[in-house]
């Protein structure tokens, strides 16, 4: 039997944007980002397990803008899926549910995802993870 | 009784669906450890990144940190695949491809948490390097 073409869920072009709806996509974004961030965690296990020029070459491979970006995403992909994730955890407990709350925690979610990614980022910073050494 | 299953269905306490509830609590149950288990990595990771290859070979030395280094990855990949099977279930219609994705899915979360791990374990027990 042929396939028939059906509207994929979460129907996004179907949907009016709203801040619930952000929040809901960029939940899945991010579980998509910390997936490559689980990637790169085991393969940083296995270049300190190869050795030291092994891990040179994983380390030196974040010290250029494109790495940078890369480690940027995930920070904030783990900050926000992490506020959302709570809040997710409320949801299934019962909690939260009215519109407003709903709508007032996205933003709470989305303003701390990016606040404390970018705190984090600059705390790497000062801790050298972008010099040379 | 407006319940329109049998006592039966009822007694079995299974909805429609029948199976399929693991899926969703796992992947609730797998979420409220990675609280955890996140924050303890993001207040480790500073120290980590700026440290280098000698700090982190001494970090590993610390059972606790290897324990939880090594929960984060499993429980983190076993999210993760839950998650991900969900977006190919949702986006993926075709038969083949999608049952294959569904599939590379579990082999590439399986074989990240074993290479991670033994690596870690390898670096634990007898250092890095060689």
């Amino acid at each position: 039997m042929e396939a028939r073409a059906r509207p994929l869920s979460p129907h996004l072009q179907i949907w009016r944007w709203h801040i619930t709806l952000a929040a809901s996509i960029s939940h899945r974004l991010t579980g998509v980002a910390l997936y490559i961030g689980a990637i790169l965690l085991a393969l940083w296990a296995v270049a300190l397990a190869e050795g030291p020029a092994a891990f040179a070459a994983y380390t030196d491979a974040f010290r250029n803008p494109l790495g940078w970006a890369v480690l940027f995403i995930i920070i904030l992909s783990a900050f926000f899926h992490l506020a959302n994730g709570i809040r997710h955890l409320a949801w299934d407990l019962g909690f939260g549910f009215r519109l407003k709350t709903a709508d007032a925690t996205a933003w709470i979610v989305i303003a701390f995802g990016v606040i404390a990614a970018v705190a984090f980022f600059a705390r790497l910073s000062a801790f050298g993870a972008f010099g040379h050494g | 009784m407006d319940d329109p299953r049998t006592p039966l269905s009822r007694a079995r306490g299974l909805g429609a669906a029948k199976r399929g509830v693991g899926h969703f609590i796992g992947q609730r149950v797998s979420g409220a450890a990675l609280v955890i288990l996140l924050c303890w990595g993001l207040s480790q990771t500073p120290f980590l990144v700026g440290g280098g290859y000698d700090f982190a070979r001494t970090w590993l030395a610390s059972p606790l940190n290897v324990a939880l280094i090594s929960l984060l990855l499993a429980v983190g990949l076993y999210h993760a695949r839950l998650g991900m099977a969900v977006i190919i279930e949702d986006y993926v219609q075709a038969p083949i491809p999608r049952t294959a994705l569904l599939i590379l899915n579990v082999f590439v979360a399986a074989a990240l948490g074993v290479v991670g791990i033994v690596s870690l374990l390898k670096v634990a027990f007898i250092g890095g390097g060689g």
